[in-house]
């Protein structure tokens, strides 16, 4: 393309020029035959335990890291006026597929120590102090939605339980035991996070997770885990239900 | 340097020829590093906005994606949603972090003027696009690059700069809520991440079409840093003083242009 030469650029002599496109022809080759070999491995990983490779695991948690040390509880998602909420699709039905009786359903919680220290009905639940969100709810295919959000913030819930929230993980579970999530407790007591029992006005539906479950705009919704009747304040990372299927298991966002 | 000139020095084919420097080292490795993450940036993106195109009706799940699920199938870009998000997450980072070395590197190494269009060469865009078009028969006086692939090679730096701001704005929309806000929203920075790549794709397309006609030599300048050119033409353009005469008459005024802009700008 240029015709023009720089007056100061270098100039070499044709058989050094042969050397040098000889040399960088072989660099070539050997970085493109590595990058191919190593691409096809990162790229066809199929393990046991894990829908991707080692090495993008330990990226997906290095940015988990990255996020987590930058976080700050200040930075709140954009509300919306409730007027603006739509209907919501059911995107997953893992671990509420049965019909459950809500009358008789409790929500367990597990202290540090393994304990049960305590157990809440849906009337008890209801008698924390009700606030309602209007945000975009975010699935991690890509759609969003904006609803609104009832019920209790999780750090209002917690106080009750006093240094637990010291633990750096909740980890939560459905009755079936099919659907797990564990948080970092900096997301879990995030003023948008919250234990919800109202969608746009109305209670949830079974399959929109009633009677309770969490909502946070600080996280994608397959970590806003529906019918919670386990949660354990935990020094340990639990299992996560799509992070055994290849996911981020931070997913912050 | 002084170089004997040959005496058939109006027959290039049979001419002696040297090589003239044309790329630093750092901008082809950082251009190869490109190539291949950017591919590989556009392949997984591909792979995540399979499961969810933007033009998608929230609550359908369907065929309408702005691009048809036939492309996603035939390129093997659909059902991969999670090796698509891990990919792009962390060949991101060579992306930004070669974008950025390279944004210090033609700060610091002054190689910018080369890609930064100047106001005096903004004069000449009708002319070159006349001159590509074949509509003119001389070429505007320039430097390195002409202007058209000044604003080519400076535009395409913006693209990637957006293309990485709304990337983040999406991946953090809560925690950088301003920086999602300053494009518009959630489902805006992830249309604007959409057009963008696809911009970046269209330059790409022109980049190939513009290498292939200029030839093996200006490509293979890209790999080995050197070009190799008929002595007479190297001389011409005042790398020796004393044999100014007997030039190539079409190359004499780049020489002059170019001599002025060293002074200018150096």
């Amino acid at each position: 393309m240029s015709n023009a030469t720089d007056p100061k650029r270098k100039i070499i002599s044709e058989s050094d020029y042969r050397e040098k496109s000889r040399r960088s022809f072989l660099i070539g080759l050997a970085g493109i035959g590595l990058g191919g070999v190593g691409l096809r491995q990162l790229a066809n990983h199929t393990g046991e335990g894990d829908n991707i490779a080692g090495p993008l695991r330990e990226i997906h948690d290095f940015n988990g890291a990255i996020w987590q040390s930058l976080y700050s509880p200040t930075a709140l998602a954009p509300t919306f006026d409730p007027s603006e909420a739509r209907p919501i699709r059911v995107n997953g039905r893992h671990g509420v597929r049965e019909e459950i009786d809500l009358d008789t359903f409790v929500m367990q919680v597990i202290g540090r120590n393994g304990d049960v220290i305590g157990e809440h009905d849906m009337d008890e639940l209801h008698s924390f102090p009700y606030e309602e969100m209007t945000i975009e709810h975010k699935c991690v295919e890509g759609w969003s939605e904006i609803v609104t959000w009832g019920g209790t913030k999780f750090s209002t819930f917690a106080e009750q339980y006093g240094d637990e929230i010291q633990a750096p993980f909740v980890n939560m579970r459905t009755p079936d035991g099919v659907y797990e999530v564990s948080l970092d407790m900096e997301s879990m007591i995030h003023p948008q996070t919250m234990l919800t029992w109202m969608l746009n006005g109305e209670p949830l539906s079974q399959l929109h997770g009633a009677p309770i479950r969490l909502t946070t705009p600080l996280k994608y919704g397959i970590k806003q885990i529906k019918r919670i009747s386990r949660l354990e304040f935990s020094d340990t990372r639990g299992p996560d239900y799509w992070e055994i299927r290849g996911y981020d298991w931070y997913s912050g966002l | 340097m002084s170089i004997a000139k040959g005496d058939d020095a109006l027959s290039p084919a049979s001419e002696d020829m040297v090589a003239v420097e044309a790329h630093p080292r750092a901008i082809r490795w950082m251009h190869w590093i490109n190539f291949p993450v950017l591919a590989i940036m556009i392949w997984s993106g591909l792979r995540i906005y399979w499961s969810f195109d933007f033009t998608r009706v929230v609550g359908e799940f369907g065929d309408n994606n702005l691009i048809p699920n036939d492309f996603y199938e035939t390129l093997q870009l659909d059902r991969k949603l999670a090796r698509g998000l891990s990919f792009h997450f962390s060949f991101g980072w060579i992306f930004v972090l070669n974008g950025l070395a390279y944004v210090t590197y033609l700060i610091f190494s002054k190689e910018g003027r080369h890609i930064i269009p100047s106001p005096k060469a903004l004069k000449d865009i009708v002319g070159t696009i006349l001159h590509d078009l074949g509509l003119r028969k001389e070429a505007p006086a320039h430097g390195q690059y002409n202007v058209i692939q000044q604003i080519a090679y400076s535009s395409v730096l913006v693209m990637a700069a957006i293309v990485v701001a709304t990337g983040f704005a999406i991946f953090k929309p809560t925690q950088l809520w301003w920086l999602t806000a300053a494009f518009g929203g959630y489902e805006s920075a992830r249309a604007i991440h959409l057009l963008m790549t696809i911009a970046l794709v269209g330059f790409f397309l022109v980049h190939i079409v513009q290498v292939a006609r200029s030839g093996f030599n200006n490509f293979w300048s890209m790999v080995t840093g050197f070009e190799l050119r008929p002595v007479s033409e190297v001389v011409s353009n005042g790398t020796d003083e004393t044999s100014d005469s007997a030039t190539p008459e079409t190359t004499i005024p780049v020489a002059e242009e170019l001599d002025e802009e060293e002074l200018v700008n150096v």
